[in-house]
């Protein structure tokens, strides 16, 4: 099993769901978070104080895969998260070791 | 889009040049307005031969329901601007966690005036005293009853005392709360509930009588009656200096009082490193909204009367604004690159200030003139001036209402010359407009804006210091990185 975590622009969040529902992923978590990276920020001027925003706006997408689904899922949201430009995002992928569904108490692919 | 824009200016400063040559008609217009205001001269035919030189009789005073409605409205207009107004506006400038800080001094200082205005400010600013403090007479509003009646600017026509001491009271309750724009964010609310006691009782209250107390028309019967009337007036009246809704009173005397706060107070943690951005430019446009149609009881109600120099006020009070907001975006524009909505906020608002002294002897082309000018040196002077001289006035209560104030105070004696479409002075002995002469008006404008300057300065630091040494002035540094909401009123504007 494998955790995904993408971060991409908030816009094109539900092009990634939809996605991620095509190839038969059952859920995601999503979070509002910031972050800096090559996309450099804006400025800000207020009655001439100026501020420079570091931080932008990017949505956080969580997902566990079984690895069956692993490259797809990726290949998924590369595709729907992708608009050319700097600042698309980045994913991550990372071994999950244990996944337990709160429930039913299932664990490992059963609880996916 | 700068070349559109150049355009548009060029375009806009054309049209009013061709403006300025249709003045001479307004000139004309402005002049027989100002005739139907003084019915009661007219309509007394009793006068004997002999007195034909002095041809008015006192005549009876009435109170016209009219104009004591349109004063009961205008005082409620007033009020709107305080709270909601002023707080949304200044709210929304600083950061989320010190927002509840600013509504509440702005809530409680209002308050708190109404008090002091019926205990004693009312009687110190608008009895007769001497030339600088009224009397004691009226304190407690002791002797006012519902007969009672208050001048307003054409003889033998009244409105309620009781009105004019309720619409007198807004002005007395908004220039405190204007000057906590310039050391929000870091003041205790003790310290500045005392200092405003003080700058109340000895800045505020003697500029009011100073600039505004006059025995009324009434007592300008001839020249010999008008100088035993004008030595009971106040100094800045007595030296014609032209203030019709608080140009000097309420916003150079704010502003001065605000510069003088944020230099004793220092600036902000942070300043100039941290973002101290706005938290919701979303409040300042709702505020000073609300500002723009509260501003029509201020300076429309300042009349007094609901005739047709109201009106005129009115239209003053509007163009004014608009154009000191267009001149503050555009210069933002040119300058900066990006026309932005606080900018249109403060333009209005700068543009309000300006047109506050002159309202009542401008024309509306002298209105325009006066916010474009307005407008334009205002966001000079809060976006190079402060950085200049280094002074952290967190919302430009002196950038805005200082420097607004004197642009407003001095542009009077411009605009008001009746050969700019303005309505020059009106002569109560003569019942007819004076002969009006520029540069002695500016002399005049220019004591009623160095005595404001002086007096209302040098009242405000002392008054600092005191506060300093009895409270101490300034939050602890936790306590400004925690916000003043949390420490100093247990509460927090939002829970998202």
């Amino acid at each position: 099993m494998k955790l995904i975590t993408a971060i991409v622009k908030p816009f094109k969040l539900d092009d990634v769901r939809e996605a991620l529902s095509d190839i038969g992923v059952s859920g995601v978590t999503v979070t509002e978070v910031k972050g800096f990276g090559r996309q450099k920020g804006h400025t800000e001027l207020y009655r001439g104080a100026e501020y420079v925003v570091d931080f932008l706006p990017k949505a956080k997408i969580e997902v566990a895969v079984g690895e069956s689904l692993v490259d797809l899922a990726v290949e998924a949201i590369t595709k729907a998260a992708n608009t050319g430009k700097i600042g698309d995002g980045k994913i991550f992928v990372t071994n999950l070791e244990q996944v337990v569904r709160i429930r039913t108490g299932e664990t490992g692919d059963e609880a996916l | 889009m700068k070349q559109l824009l150049s355009t548009f200016i060029l375009f806009t400063l054309l049209s009013f040049a061709g403006f300025s040559y249709a003045e001479p008609d307004a000139a004309v217009q402005t002049t027989t307005l100002a005739t139907p205001a003084e019915p009661a001269a007219v309509a007394i035919p009793a006068a004997t031969p002999a007195e034909v030189a002095a041809p008015v009789a006192a005549p009876t005073p009435t109170v016209n329901k009219g104009d004591t409605a349109w004063v009961m409205i205008s005082t409620v207009l007033v009020i709107l601007m305080v709270i909601p107004g002023l707080a949304l506006f200044y709210g929304g400038m600083v950061r989320a966690k010190n927002m509840l800080s600013v509504l509440m001094q702005v809530f409680v200082i209002f308050s708190m005036m109404a008090i002091l205005w019926a205990v004693y400010g009312y009687s110190v600013a608008f009895t007769e005293g001497n030339a600088f403090f009224g009397g004691l007479g009226k304190m407690f509003l002791s002797g006012i009853t519902p007969d009672s009646m208050a001048a307003t600017f054409s003889k033998g026509v009244y409105i309620p005392e009781y009105i004019y001491v309720a619409f007198q009271l807004t002005f007395a309750a908004i220039t405190p709360a204007l000057i906590i724009g310039a050391f929000a964010e870091r003041v205790k609310f003790s310290a500045i509930l005392l200092f405003m006691l003080l700058w109340f009782t000895f800045a505020y209250l003697p500029m009011a009588h100073m600039v505004w107390y006059w025995a009324g028309p009434d007592a300008y019967t001839d020249a010999a009656a008008a100088e035993t009337a004008g030595a009971t007036a106040g100094f800045l009246f007595q030296k014609g200096a032209l203030d019709f809704a608080g140009g000097t009173v309420v916003h150079i005397n704010a502003g001065i009082a605000g510069l003088v706060g944020c230099l004793v107070v220092g600036k902000r943690i942070g300043y100039k490193k941290e973002s101290l951005a706005p938290h919701s430019v979303t409040m300042t446009m709702i505020g000073a909204s609300l500002l723009w149609v509260g501003w029509f009881g201020f300076n429309v109600g300042s009349n007094l009367e609901a005739n047709g120099l109201a009106a005129l006020v009115f239209v003053n009070t509007l163009l004014a604004t608009a154009a000191a907001t267009l001149a503050w975006v555009a210069a933002e524009w040119l300058m900066r690159g990006k026309p932005s909505m606080l900018g249109g906020a403060s333009g209005a608002i700068a543009g309000l200030v300006a047109i506050t002294p002159a309202c009542g002897w401008s024309g509306p082309m002298g209105a325009v003139f006066l916010g474009l000018v307005a407008g334009a040196v205002c966001f000079w002077s809060v976006t190079s001036l402060k950085s200049m001289l280094g002074y952290d006035d967190s919302l430009d209560a002196f950038g805005v209402h200082g420097i607004g104030g004197m642009i407003g105070a001095l542009g009077t004696a411009v605009v008001a010359s009746p050969a700019l479409g303005g309505t020059g002075v009106w002569d109560y002995v003569g019942n007819t407009v004076a002969e009006y002469n520029m540069l002695a008006q500016l002399t005049s404008q220019a004591w009623g804006v160095g005595m404001a300057v002086i007096w209302s300065g040098a009242v405000a630091f002392v008054a600092f210091k005191v506060v300093d040494m009895l409270i101490g002035l300034r939050v602890t540094e936790d306590v400004e990185r925690e916000g003043l909401d949390v420490s100093e009123h247990g509460e927090t504007a939002y829970h998202l």
